[in-house]
C-alpha cells in the first residue's frame, strides 16, 4: 500500500513540478541553514569530556573580597582562579581523588637540528596527576610521577606535533629537548590530544583557541626556573614584590585548578574543606569578609564563563527562526495543494477509502517533500559549513565538521518537520465531503 | 472597493490566511532583528581606532636563554638587547620611524587598569577605566596619533623596567576622552593622577585626539577610547614593535624584517605570526563581527526570499481556485484594474495583520536577546522600517498572481470547468 501511496504522490508532485520544486527549496533552504548553525553550535557546545565532566570540579576561592567587586563589573563572583598561595595549599592538602594546579606558559624550544631555528611553543604547567585525571592518552611513555613532582624534576610531556618536528615521529622517551635554554628530559609522548574548548584552562585560553598544547612539565619545576605565566593575571591590588616571585606573593589570580570528587561524599567532603580552609584564613586575619566560595563541576563552570560565543547561540537561534517561517510557508502551499485535490479526495471516499487512507496518502506524500528537501538541504549544509569556515573565526569555524550523524538529523528533521506542516493539510483534506464534491462536478 | 465582502471571502480561507500572517509576522521579527545585528556588528568595525593605519605593521618576537630580567643586571641586558633591536629595525630603508610596544589597538594582548585622582584608591575602584600602551618617545609618530594639547614625549622621559615592575611613570599622555572624564573641566594637562591605586602620582603632558583600546570584546566597551600612553621600554624574555614605514614600503620591509633580526641576534623566535601588518591584525580582529554579519545578511536574504514565494504561491492558488468567481465579476462589469486592487487589497490586509503580530514579535525576540545575550536595545523605527519592507514584500509578491487573475476572461462564468 505504501508503494502506492509513494507512486501517487510522486505523480501528484510531477502535475504541479512549480509548486513542488518551490517547495523542496524552501525545505531545503530552511533545514540547511539551521543544520549549518546547529553544527558550529554542536562544534563549541559539546561536552569535551562527557564520560567524566561530571566528576571535574572547579574550585573558587573569594580572596578579593569587597575590592574585587569595587569595578562592578564581576557580580558577586569570586575570582576565577586561584593565586599562587592557595593553589599551592590546595596541591598540598591533597583533598581530591586527582586534582592539579596549573598555568600556561609559551616557553621555546630549540630544536636540536643545528640550522632550524627556535620556535615558540604553547603548553601548561601541570601536577603529575593531570593526565589521570583528564584521561590524557599517550602514544610513547606515560605521564610523570608524583616524586617527580616532589623533586622538582625537569622532565617534559610533549604533543605527538612537536614530537615530529624535534624526533621526526620516533620514540623519543629519554631523550632531551632543550626548552628556554635548559633540558628536559621526555617522559611521554601525547597520541593527538587536543581537545577543544581547551576545558582544563578556560581562564588562560578563553576555551576557544587556534593554539597548541605542545608541552607539559612539572609546575614546581616551571616555577623554580621562573617560567613565566602566559595566560591572564587578574589583580585587585598592585604585587608590593617585582618581578615573577612577586607575583608569586601577591594576590594576583593567574593559576587555574581542577579536581576530580567521584561521588557525592567526596563532593560535599570536599566543599567542607575548602569552606573551612577560607575560615582558616580568615581566623589568622587575612580576611574579613564572608565566606564565598565556589565548587562548580565541569558542565557549570562552562556555562559560568561563557564558553560557548553568544554569536553562536544567537545564530542558532535565528536560524531556528528560519526553520519555523520555512514550515509555516510549507504548511501553506501544501494546503493549497492538498485542497486543489478535494474532488480526487472525494471520488476516493466515495469508493470507500477511509480517512485513515486518505490521512496516509497525505502524510507520504509531505514526507516525500520533505525527503527531496532533506536531500537538497544535504547538499546546501555542506555547501554552508564550508560558507561558515569563510566567515567564522579560525579557532570555531574549524570545529565545524559534517559527519554521519548530522547528516542523518539533515534528513530526519526535513522528513519529521515537513510531515509536520503537512498535518493540518492533510487533516483538512481527510474532511473533504464526498458527496458535495461528487455533485459539484 | 469594499471591504466587507473581501472580509468574507477570507473568511473562507482561513487557514491559508492564517498562515500567510504568521510566515510574516516570523519574517518581520526575525529581519529586524537580524538587520539591527548587522547594524550593530558594522558600527563595530567602522570605528576608527586613531591610527594612522596604513603603512603599519608589528613585530612580536621572544628571545631564547635571555635573562628573567629580575634583577638590575639582567634587566640593563634585556634592554641592550632591545635597543639593538629598535636600532637594526630603525636603519631599515624604507622604515619611518619604530617604538617598543606593548599591544596596538585591535591587537589581543592588552594591559588594562584604573586611574584615580587620589593617591592609595583600591585598584579596582578608581576614576576611569584605561587601558596602558607603553613605547617611547615615537610611538606618537609611529601610531600616527594627533596631538591636541601638551608635548610628546622627549628621550629623557623615556624610561625601561621589568614586566612584572609595579613602579609608575612620572609623565603620560592621555586621550581626550580619558582626559575630559577625569578632568571634567577640560583642564587636564599638567594635572596629576595615580594610576592603578598608586601612592607616586603621574603627570598629564598631552593629550591625543583618539586612540582605542586593544579589546574588541564587550567587556571592554565601557572604556573602549580611554586610552593612557607612558614613555616606558618594557623589558621582558620577549618584545613587541611597531613599525611605520615609508608610503609603499610596507610589504618589502616586512619580509626583510627576519633576516634583520637574525642578522642582531639568531637566539630568538620568529615565526609566521611575527611581522604581521595592521591590515591583518583589523582583519582578525573583526572576523567574528563581520562574519556574524555576512551569517545575518544571508538569513534574512533566504528569509524574505521564502516569504514572497510562499505568497506567491498561496495566491496563484487562490486565484485557481476563484476562477469562476472572477469571470463572474468581470461579466458582470469589473474592470480588469477591479481585480488586479482587489487581490493587492486583500494581500495588503493579510499582511498588515501578520505585521501587527510580527511587531510585538519582533520586540520580544530583541528583548530575549537583550536579557541572554548583552544586545542592545532596538530602537523603533527598525519595527517600523520592517513593518514597510514586509507589507512592500507582499505587494511585490501578489502581483504576479493577481494580474494573471486580472485578465482572466469574463466569458468564464458561462463555462463550467
Amino acid at each position: 500500500m505504501l508503494g502506492y501511496y509513494l507512486d501517487l504522490a510522486v505523480r501528484s508532485l510531477k502535475r504541479s513540478p512549480g509548486l513542488t520544486a518551490l517547495m523542496i527549496l524552501i525545505v531545503g533552504f530552511g533545514v540547511a541553514a539551521s543544520m549549518t548553525s546547529y553544527s558550529v553550535f554542536r562544534a563549541v557546545s559539546g561536552d569535551p569530556i562527557p564520560w567524566k565532566s561530571s566528576r571535574l570540579f572547579v574550585p573558587q576561592i573569594d580572596i578579593w573580597g569587597p575590592k574585587g567587586h569595587s569595578d562592578g563589573s564581576s557580580g558577586n563572583e569570586p575570582p576565577e582562579a586561584l593565586d599562587y598561595t592557595d593553589a599551592v595549599a590546595l596541591m598540598r592538602d591533597h583533598r581530591g581523588k586527582y586534582q592539579s594546579a596549573m598555568y600556561r606558559v609559551s616557553p621555546s624550544v630549540v630544536p636540536p637540528d643545528p640550522h632550524m631555528h627556535p620556535i615558540n611553543v604553547g603548553g601548561h604547567a601541570v601536577y603529575s596527576e593531570f593526565f589521570s585525571m583528564l584521561d590524557v592518552p599517550f602514544q610513547f611513555g606515560g605521564a610523570w610521577g608524583a616524586d617527580s613532582d616532589a623533586q622538582h624534576a625537569s622532565v617534559v610531556v610533549i604533543n605527538s606535533k612537536l614530537n615530529q618536528k624535534l624526533f621526526g615521529g620516533a620514540n623519543s622517551v629519554g631523550k632531551t629537548v632543550n626548552i628556554d635554554s635548559k633540558d628536559y628530559r621526555v617522559v611521554g609522548v601525547l597520541d593527538n590530544w587536543n581537545p577543544k574548548p581547551t576545558f582544563f584552562d578556560v581562564v588562560n585560553t578563553g576555551g576557544f583557541t587556534t593554539g597548541q598544547e605542545d608541552v607539559f612539565l612539572p609546575f614546581t619545576r616551571a616555577i623554580d626556573v621562573g617560567m613565566g605565566n602566559d595566560g591572564n593575571t587578574n589583580c585587585a591590588e598592585v604585587p608590593t614584590g617585582s618581578g615573577f616571585v612577586g607575583l608569586q606573593q601577591s594576590s594576583c589570580v593567574w593559576i587555574a585548578y581542577m579536581v576530580q570528587l567521584d561521588d557525592k561524599a567526596a563532593v560535599s567532603a570536599y566543599k567542607d574543606y575548602l569552606d573551612g580552609y577560607f575560615r582558616d584564613q580568615k581566623a589568622s586575619g587575612r580576611f574579613n569578609w564572608a565566606l564565598n566560595n565556589r565548587l562548580r563541576d565541569l558542565p557549570a563552570w562552562l556555562e559560568s564563563e561563557h564558553v560557548v560565543p553568544s554569536d553562536t547561540k544567537i545564530s542558532l537561534l535565528v536560524a531556528l527562526g528560519l526553520l519555523i517561517a520555512c514550515l509555516v510557508n510549507t504548511a501553506g502551499l501544501l494546503l493549497a495543494k492538498f485542497l486543489r485535490r478535494s474532488s480526487e479526495i472525494g471520488v476516493r471516499r466515495a469508493l470507500g477509502a477511509p480517512r485513515m487512507a486518505i490521512y496516509v496518502q497525505f502524510l507520504v506524500e509531505a514526507g516525500t517533500v520533505g525527503l527531496s528537501g532533506g536531500l537538497l538541504g544535504l547538499l546546501l549544509t555542506w555547501v554552508g559549513i564550508h560558507g561558515v569556515s569563510w566567515v567564522l573565526p579560525k579557532e570555531i569555524a574549524s570545529l565545524a565538521r559534517v559527519d554521519l550523524s548530522l547528516l542523518a538529523l539533515t534528513l530526519a528533521i526535513a522528513v519529521l518537520a515537513t510531515m509536520l506542516a503537512g498535518l493540518y493539510p492533510t487533516f483538512r483534506a481527510s474532511r473533504v465531503q464526498p458527496a458535495l464534491q461528487l455533485k459539484t462536478n | 472597493m469594499s471591504l466587507p465582502p473581501m472580509i468574507a471571502a477570507l473568511r473562507k480561507h482561513k487557514a491559508g490566511v492564517v498562515l500567510i500572517a504568521l510566515q510574516i509576522a516570523l519574517t518581520l521579527a526575525i529581519v529586524c532583528n537580524a538587520v539591527f545585528i548587522i547594524y550593530a556588528r558594522i558600527q563595530n568595525v567602522q570605528r576608527r581606532t586613531g591610527l594612522d593605519e596604513t603603512n603599519l605593521f608589528l613585530v612580536t618576537q621572544q628571545w631564547v636563554g635571555a635573562p628573567s630580567g629580575d634583577s638590575p643586571a639582567d634587566l640593563e641586558k634585556l634592554d641592550t638587547m632591545l635597543r639593538e633591536d629598535l636600532n637594526a629595525l630603525g636603519s631599515m630603508p624604507g622604515v619611518e620611524s619604530v617604538t617598543p610596544v606593548n599591544s596596538v589597538p585591535l591587537f589581543p594582548s592588552s594591559w588594562n587598569g584604573s586611574e584615580s585622582l587620589k593617591p592609595g584608591t583600591d585598584m579596582r575602584a578608581g576614576n576611569a577605566r584605561t587601558t596602558f600602551y607603553f613605547g617611547d618617545e615615537q610611538l606618537l609618530k609611529t601610531f600616527g596619533l594627533h596631538l591636541v594639547a601638551g608635548r610628546n614625549f622627549t628621550a629623557a622621559d623615556v624610561a625601561h623596567k621589568a614586566l612584572r615592575d609595579s613602579s609608575e611613570p612620572n609623565v603620560i599622555i592621555v586621550t581626550k576622552p580619558l582626559a575630559d572624564k577625569l578632568f571634567p573641566q577640560g583642564d587636564a594637562l599638567g594635572k596629576a593622577i595615580y594610576l592603578d591605586g598608586s601612592n607616586t602620582p603621574s603627570t598629564i603632558v598631552g593629550e591625543v585626539e583618539r586612540l582605542q583600546v586593544p579589546s574588541v570584546g564587550s567587556w571592554a566597551s565601557s572604556f573602549v577610547w580611554n586610552s593612557t600612553i607612558a614613555p616606558l621600554r618594557m623589558n621582558s624574555n620577549f618584545s613587541r614593535y611597531a613599525v611605520r614605514t615609508k608610503p609603499g614600503r610596507l610589504e618589502a620591509v616586512m619580509r626583510a624584517v627576519p633576516s634583520k633580526l637574525y642578522a642582531v641576534n639568531a637566539m630568538r623566535v620568529l615565526d609566521d605570526d611575527s611581522v604581521k601588518s595592521f591590515k591583518d591584525i583589523r582583519a582578525e580582529a573583526y572576523r567574528a563581527d563581520i562574519g556574524m554579519a555576512v551569517l545575518m545578511g544571508v538569513i534574512c536574504l533566504i528569509l524574505l526570499a521564502v516569504t514572497a514565494a510562499g505568497i506567491v504561491g498561496l495566491t496563484s492558488f487562490w486565484v485557481g481556485q476563484r476562477h469562476r468567481q472572477i469571470g463572474v465579476r468581470r461579466a458582470l462589469g469589473a474592470r480588469k484594474i477591479d481585480i488586479l486592487h482587489y487581490f493587492q487589497m486583500e494581500n495588503l490586509m493579510i499582511a498588515g495583520g501578520g505585521a501587527l503580530v510580527g511587531i510585538v514579535l519582533a520586540v520580544a525576540l530583541n528583548r530575549v536577546l537583550m536579557s541572554k545575550f548583552e544586545m542592545q536595545s532596538m530602537p523603533a523605527y527598525y519595527v517600523l522600517a520592517g513593518l514597510a519592507v514586509v507589507v512592500a514584500l507582499g505587494q511585490i509578491a501578489v502581483f504576479v498572481p493577481a494580474r494573471r487573475a486580472s485578465n482572466v476572461p469574463p466569458v468564464v462564468a458561462t463555462r463550467s470547468v
